[in-house]
């Protein structure tokens, strides 16, 4: 049986949790659906549609704001009761903060950001990206069961989780939590008040990455988002430098867009980037390096110097 | 405070990657090296921790000989002494065994603070961190973007995702994973770099063997999931191709 932990925060679903719960559906055996907080009752009737065998639901009060110790402590309880095979977990920025304690405190194999899962023999292949998604490797977990395996954002489809011919049945797992052992206190979860550009409405963006080598180089990216009415965007690392402010930012960790056309200038592709705008409708790409992971989801691609061809594509334009 | 750093060295990002006869890893004899990048953040929060309340800033690292080069640097930036367990296998050894040696050689020195990156630029696990706080018994948060220490407990400022933020308080001694462009990073100076050689570096052997709870069957190039048209010739002919496409094809400029 693989039990999949799904998330949620104030009661709503975070969608990856459909994408975790297709990946344990593919993986195949009977899956259980679990999920933890301070009422949850609609989030399990929310994920009661899925073909699952049961939703197990862990309620305490120290589960209402999420915590790695609280977590932690709830689930080497569940696990501990229900004696799964595999563990899955959508690869959100709240499972990377307590699945290697988990892991750690279970002693078991944690495999982190799976992006294909392969059967072979009796036993499970999980494809992850290495080297910023330059390459894959085919790994295997080791040790006991329960192996633990977090799933990428994005890589499988959420709307191919099966649903159920009739609604599973909701179970209440008698754990609780001992709110004395959490030793996080958290605020609540705020937005920086600066946040002005909504890229997400944007028809065209212009995004530049570390190929750019220098602030002063800016200035011909924004010739080229004059020339065909783009906003501009970048990768984090640009925005770390302070290049660019961070409301430009796509990715993971900023925003998430899918205009009709993405033009990525020096953007080699790693994975925190790319989950920000796959969804583009059409991708261009210009990157010095072949090899450049932004060249597996673009649509064009040119290998090139940026700094010949965007100006030779400005020249273009203006024919 | 007493403050350790753990880093990793890894290939640098301009090198074009090989993979080895048998398929299991990088061929990296003749790669560059370079210090992680967010260890990078990691260190130039620790050192500006040091410089606002005192204390010690300790870099450690799990890797092979070749690693006491990213250490050297890490010295010459401000950090007083490196401990290096060193062993050529850990260079692709998995979170579990990275995270044992690093406990087993960090315990008894009593840290207030361990910050590590947020994961690695090369396995990328974003483990090692979380399962060391573990295995120290220290409570730990992840993926930071401000720290503010305030006596006997922390203030966090936590990256969720999206453009979310949120504070948390915990009590030290704590382990932090520290999320690239925390900080605006220094470089070493020359003064540095002499002061350096000065510094320690103790070597220390791994403890006793982990098991490896992972294992890499093979390594390869991803097949491209998407048919790119790839537009050949020089920039002008590239350009001149690309404006045709947009504008006819998929009609998406005027």
């Amino acid at each position: 049986m693989i039990l999949v932990i799904a998330e949620q925060r104030e009661g709503q679903l975070n969608r990856a949790s459909w994408e975790a719960i297709a990946a344990a559906q593919q993986a195949g055996g009977p899956v259980k659906i679990a999920v933890l907080g301070a009422g949850v009752a609609a989030a399990a009737t929310e994920l009661a549609v899925a073909d699952a065998a049961e939703i197990v639901t862990v309620e305490a009060p120290a589960l209402e704001d999420y915590t790695a110790d609280g977590y932690v402590q709830a689930l080497s309880a569940l696990v501990g009761a229900e004696s799964p095979t595999h563990v899955f977990f959508p690869h959100t920025y709240q499972t990377r903060d307590f699945a290697p304690a988990l892991a750690a405190r279970l002693q078991r194999a944690l495999i982190t950001d799976v992006t294909a899962i392969k059967k072979q023999g009796d036993g499970l292949v999980y494809v992850r990206p290495v080297f910023q998604g330059k390459l894959n490797a085919d790994v295997s977990a080791e040790g006991p069961a329960p192996h633990l395996i977090t799933c990428q954002i994005g890589a499988f489809r959420a709307d191919a989780a099966a649903r159920g011919a009739s609604a599973a049945a909701v179970r209440k797992a008698a754990i609780d939590v001992d709110a004395s052992a959490i030793r996080q206190k958290p605020e609540a979860p705020f937005k920086e008040a600066k946040q002005a550009v909504d890229l997400s409405q944007a028809e065209r963006i212009v995004a530049v990455g570390r190929g750019i080598k220098g602030q002063e180089h800016l200035q011909l990216v924004e010739k080229l988002a004059q020339a065909i009415g783009a906003e501009i965007a970048a990768s984090r690392p640009i925005c770390d430098s302070g290049w660019l402010p961070m409301d430009r930012q796509i990715g993971s960790s900023g925003q998430t867009v899918a205009p009709k056309l993405y033009v990525a200038l020096g953007i080699s592709g790693a994975i925190q980037h790319l989950v920000g705008m796959k969804g583009s409708r059409t991708i261009v790409a210009i990157n010095k390096d072949p090899e450049a992971p932004i060249f597996e989801i673009a649509d064009f691609g040119i290998t090139g110097d940026l700094f010949e061809v965007v100006p030779a594509l400005i020249a273009e334009l203006s024919k | 405070m007493k403050i350790a750093v753990c880093i990793k060295q890894v290939v640098t990002r301009e090198w074009q990657l090989r993979v080895n006869d048998s398929k299991s890893w990088i061929r990296d004899q003749d790669a560059s090296f370079e210090l992680n990048e967010p260890d990078a953040y990691a260190l130039e929060e620790a050192l500006r921790l040091k410089e606002k309340h005192g204390g010690e800033v300790v870099v450690c690292s799990a890797g092979p000989a070749r690693a006491a080069q990213v250490l050297r640097e890490a010295l010459a930036r401000g950090a007083d002494r490196a401990i290096h367990v060193e062993s050529e296998p850990l260079a692709s050894a998995d979170a579990f065994v990275i995270a044992d040696v690093l406990a087993a050689a960090v315990r008894d020195e009593k840290f207030d603070l361990v910050l590590t990156g947020l994961q690695s630029d090369d396995q990328g696990f974003g483990q090692v961190g979380v399962v060391l706080a573990e295995k120290l018994g220290m409570p730990h948060a992840t993926i930071i973007m401000e720290v503010q220490v305030t006596g006997p407990t922390m203030r966090v400022k936590r990256e969720l995702e999206g453009g979310w933020f949120q504070w948390m308080t915990l009590p030290l001694p704590a382990l932090l994973t520290i999320q690239s462009g925390i900080n605006q990073l220094r470089y070493a100076t020359l003064k540095g770099i002499m002061a350096a050689k000065k510094k320690e570096i103790r070597k220390v052997a791994p403890s006793a063997s982990t098991a490896q709870a992972q294992k890499i069957l093979s390594v390869y190039f991803p097949e491209k999931g998407k048919k790119t048209q790839m537009l050949p010739g020089s920039p002008a002919e590239a350009a001149r191709a690309l404006v045709q496409k947009l504008r006819d094809e998929v009609r998406v400029i005027s």
